[in-house]
């Protein structure tokens, strides 16, 4: 079923899901939500499965004509979504009918948001993922970004959505100042104590190259002992290599799989979602936990994961 | 360096690399291969995927299914137990490849650049098999060890906009094939007919880690002839089995 037609596509609209996994060994990255809270959420709101396609959206939203029926939920950044030219509310599920335009508008907070469609956006699976790679061509619409024109197709909707809003504490709270929390490895030793100490205790602010494949980082370099470069191993999501200039670059979503530079820590997947939404300048700071720390905090949030689906589960 | 008992090291709360050395090496790579062979068959519940490389597997796993500690005790018995493990013999893929010309547009460059007539490059390119250390940089990427360095040729110094998919090209002491079209700074000696990768087939990568391929000289006539039968989906890759001693012969 059709749903939406493209009337503007926006700076970088791509559909994504919970990602491509078990191709990597083929030389084909994960790609998905780069928010992954976010996409679950806008999923669970409508009663999707809660990995489906959803519209990625870049700091300037696309404007879509709806053309059925159905309901959709927004998540993610706030980038002033609108339904009809009126606010549409965030993080709740909103009925939209044929002939609706729901649009964007200016930045308020964040970078990216997520647009879900009650079914799903319907597109071909390729490699088991409905996520568009854009490097490769791969998965989404044609593997490229929305263009103008372009008609989406939804999955089946059921007769009547049910209402549903995300209790106020599940929503992410945005904040001036971000602790990214990493586990130092698996080439730590490939930096001096100084380094490493550089590294823990500077600031770090997001440079202008932050793209879907990963996040460079400016401040003070970080001193290698002998050369930046290593025998290529994989790359983890969040793993922040530092080639021989000194700035890290935290590696994300469209990640190559393997690389050749010293990779220093990984930064805990809970908070990955918020680093998503970092804005160019966003100040970081990374902060040291043990591997058992990290792996509390990873259970703590698959737990916050359940208790949300439980609590969207029934009807509100 | 091979060390003598596997590292193991954190990649995060959701992967752990199996760290067998620190080179390009042939026994290395086994080693890794092995390894993700004995966790492919052991398949334990908390497994996602695993990315072998030169030298270590990177395993990801599901955190609520075991913690890192238990993946660390059970992919240490793992990977003693591949130490000890037979792996099946490698298989060589034969790769078709039309050389110079519109295929290999710096076919010349290298002959020159190494002091060697054309057919001499061409013979030193497709008279051995080439180990498959791993895939990456991109999807159906082959690192591929074992090249003569009597042809090393330095890349451009500018890249090319678009390379055509399945050129089969030279950067230093490396040789490779374009699996789709991509930017690019190898030495282009000659293309191949072949289609490196398939998002739609299962696997999507004619090539696969551990295994070796071997590059076959035709003309530009039998390029096109299997072109048309790659593109009508009637073209089987012809593959044999490494022998021990590292010849190549038929299955």
């Amino acid at each position: 079923m059709e749903i939406f037609e493209v009337v503007q596509p926006g700076f970088l609209t791509t559909v994504q899901d919970g990602g491509r996994h078990g191709y990597q060994q083929y030389g084909v990255p994960v790609s998905g939500a780069m928010d992954s809270y976010a996409l679950i959420v806008a999923n669970l709101l409508l009663t999707n499965e809660e990995g489906a396609a959803c519209l990625e959206v870049t700091l300037l939203g696309p404007r879509l004509r709806v053309l059925a029926d159905t309901a959709v939920a927004v998540t993610g950044a706030d980038l002033s979504p609108a339904l009809n030219e009126d606010p549409l509310p965030m993080w709740q599920a909103v009925e939209v009918h044929a002939g609706d335009t729901v649009s964007f508008g200016h930045p308020v907070s964040g970078c990216r948001s997520y647009l879900a469609v009650a079914g799903g956006i319907d597109v071909p699976e390729v490699m088991g993922s409905r996520s568009t790679y854009i490097r490769s061509r791969l998965g989404g619409l044609g593997g490229r970004a929305l263009l103008a024109g372009d008609r989406l197709h939804g999955g089946p909707v059921f007769a009547k959505t049910p209402r549903r809003r995300l209790p106020p504490r599940y929503i992410p709270q945005c904040q001036a100042h971000k602790e990214l929390r990493v586990v130092l490895g698996p080439q730590d030793d490939y930096f001096t104590e100084h380094g490493i100490r550089t590294f823990l205790e500077s600031e770090y602010s997001l440079s202008v190259q932050a793209d879907r494949m990963g996040f460079r980082m400016e401040g003070p370099p970080i001193e290698h002992k002998s050369g930046a470069d290593i025998v290529s191993d994989g790359i983890p999501p969040g793993a922040v290599q530092v080639p021989g200039d000194g700035l890290p670059i935290i590696l994300l979503a469209d990640r190559q799989t393997t690389g050749g530079y010293a990779k220093i820590a990984t930064v805990c997947t809970v908070d990955l979602p918020g680093l998503a939404q970092a804005e160019t300048g966003r100040i970081v700071r990374f902060t040291e936990v043990t591997q058992q720390e990290a792996y509390r905090l990873r259970r703590e949030y698959e737990h916050t994961l359940d208790d949300l689906r439980q609590c969207l589960g029934q009807d509100s | 360096m091979i060390y003598e008992r596997p590292r193991f090291l954190p990649g995060g709360d959701g992967a752990l690399y199996v760290e067998f050395g620190n080179a390009i090496d042939p026994e290395l790579n086994r080693r890794v291969r092995q390894c993700q062979l004995a966790i492919q068959k052991a398949g334990p519940p908390w497994l996602v995927e695993t990315v072998p490389t030169y030298r270590s597997l990177l395993v990801y796993y599901r955190p609520l299914r075991a913690s890192p500690s238990e993946v660390r005790s059970q992919l240490e018995a793992l990977a003693c137990d591949a130490e000890s493990g037979r792996v099946p013999q490698p298989a060589v893929t034969d790769i078709p490849v039309a050389y110079g010309g519109e295929y290999g547009p710096d076919l010349g460059f290298v002959a020159r650049h190494n002091g060697l007539p054309r057919d001499e490059v061409v013979r030193l390119h497709s008279d051995r098999a080439y180990l498959i250390y791993m895939l990456g940089f991109i999807p159906g990427f082959a690192y591929l060890g074992g090249m003569s360095s009597r042809i090393a040729t330095p890349r451009l110094a500018t890249p090319r906009a678009k390379i055509p998919a399945g050129s089969v090209g030279i950067a230093g002491d490396q040789t490779g094939i374009y699996p789709t079209e991509s930017p690019g700074g190898w030495r282009l000696i000659g293309r191949t007919p072949l289609q490196l990768f398939h998002p739609l087939k299962e696997p999507p990568a004619l090539l696969r880690m551990g295994d070796y391929v071997r590059f076959v000289p035709v003309t530009a006539q039998e390029f096109t002839d299997i072109q048309e039968q790659v593109e009508q989906g009637a073209y089987l890759a012809k593959k044999t089995s490494l022998r021990p001693e590292g010849q190549v012969g038929d299955i």
